[in-house]
């Protein structure tokens, strides 16, 4: 694991990327373009899905550089990471679907009364 | 049949919580710091699927983010959307980073540079914690004000060429105030009803007769584009004016003025939650710092310390990064 090397170089790296990752994310939050802001892709805008796997390569920046996971054993690693990201995902889908049949039968139902 | 024997060489592999033995090629400590971290990370996922599952509910009624965070230090009225939490998160990524430079300091053994980046990151969490302290003030405070119908709608005042009206723009402030303030010197316990707002629901009525200038707009989208809101013609304006109950000034656990009732309550619990994180994070980091200044480290020949609560530290980054984007940026 390098116990005594100096990983500085590394880091700086990663705080570099993440930087970028976080102004390109902006720029876009800020500039909103229409091609990207008002066509979507299963009910997200291509704007959004830009954001979220942004937000990923981030999230797996930090955990494999600043937390050091890219430095562990693979099993420790894939014992964390493997549940997290499963477990989140089909949350994810689970709520979100749902989330937006429930708004179908707000908006269109005739049952909405019932729900 | 040898596949079941134990014997005395398979023995060796079980764990007892032996100090030389380390399963997954982690220590104790810094295995049970990654599966709280995974529990924790399983708390906000679920904090944030329950936003992602209330906004596609209410997609059509929901808050335009730009038009809520819009605050900068020292710009007032100036609107900037986004630049303030992209300043806040740039803050915690970088105090990330001096973490990250102190665990490298302690795999050295170099004290005093294990205390200056513990310290950097210490003011970082603060800072942090401080931005969010006020980022909440503006959003308690609000800036235009709304009224609140009796279906539990929020109706919001626009110019004629959809320009947001701060309430105090076009209320009728010579007109008396119906509503008897209940304030603290005048309130009996007990007492309810009232009113702290700047403005009377009568005040309102009245300017907004007198103002033909004055439109309302809804919390609902226009159909077919979820980034803009309907405006009423002054017609339903003036119609729309029989159905006020409240006027609402910015945000509290019970109705905020930017719209659906669930998004200032999932804010202040999704945020507030990060927030306690942080300053967790921040008295541990404390803890370690003067551990690491009485050369606590130094005596058991290991920093593994500042390396736990700093996996503590980046996860408290890492949770700020998803909470940025899904109350910020989509």
């Amino acid at each position: 694991m390098g116990a005594h090397a100096s990983n500085t170089k590394r880091i700086w790296q990663v705080f570099i990327y993440l930087s970028v990752l976080t102004i390109v994310e902006v720029i876009l939050g800020i500039l909103k373009p229409d091609a990207l802001f008002h066509n979507e892709l299963f009910s997200l805008s291509y704007l959004n899905w830009i954001f979220i796997i942004l937000t990923i390569v981030k999230a797996y920046y930090i955990m494999w550089a600043f937390m050091h996971l890219e430095g562990e054993k693979a099993s420790f690693r894939w014992s964390i990471v493997a549940p997290m990201v499963f477990l989140i995902a089909y949350l994810a889908c689970l709520l979100l679907i749902e989330g937006e049949y429930i708004h179908d039968v707000f908006k269109t139902s005739s049952m909405r009364w019932i729900f | 049949m040898g596949a079941t024997v134990t014997t005395a060489a398979t023995k060796e592999k079980i764990w007892e919580g032996g100090e030389d033995i380390h399963p997954l090629g982690a220590s104790y400590g810094k295995m049970m710091m990654w599966f709280f971290i995974l529990s924790d990370s399983l708390t906000f996922a679920g904090f944030l699927a329950a936003y992602g599952f209330t906004r596609f509910k209410f997609m059509d009624s929901w808050p335009i983010a730009d038009e809520v965070f819009n605050h900068f230090p020292f710009m007032h009225g100036v609107d900037a959307p986004m630049y303030y939490v992209a300043l806040m998160t740039f803050i915690l990524i970088f105090s990330s980073v001096t973490m990250v430079l102190a665990v490298d300091a302690g795999h050295q053994m170099k004290k005093k540079k294990v205390a200056t980046y513990m310290l950097l990151t210490i003011v970082g969490g603060l800072v942090f914690v401080g931005s969010q302290a006020w980022e909440w003030k503006n959003f308690i405070t609000g800036t235009y004000g709304a009224v609140e119908t009796r279906g539990g709608e929020i109706l919001q005042f626009v110019d004629k060429d959809g320009k947001r009206l701060a309430l105090a723009d076009f209320a009728d402030t010579t007109m008396a105030r119906e509503d008897a303030a209940l304030t603290r010197s005048k309130g009996v316990w007990g007492m309810t009803g009232g009113s702290n707002t700047s403005v009377s629901l009568n005040q309102v009525k009245a300017g907004l007769e007198k103002n033909p200038d004055v439109l309302i707009r809804t919390q609902y989208t226009v159909p077919g584009n979820k980034h803009e809101k309907i405006t009423l013609n002054r017609e339903e304006t003036l119609k729309r004016a029989n159905d006020f109950k409240f006027v609402v000034e910015g945000a509290n656990l019970v109705r905020n003025e930017y719209g659906h009732k669930s998004f200032g309550d999932l804010f202040f619990f999704i945020t507030g939650f990060h927030g306690f994180h942080v300053s967790v994070g921040v008295l541990l980091n404390i803890i370690i710092f003067f551990n690491v200044l009485l050369g606590t480290y130094e005596k058991r020949r290991t920093y593994e310390m500042v390396e736990k609560v700093g996996l503590y530290w980046h996860f408290v980054d890492l949770v700020w990064v998803f909470v940025f984007t899904f109350f910020y940026l989509v």
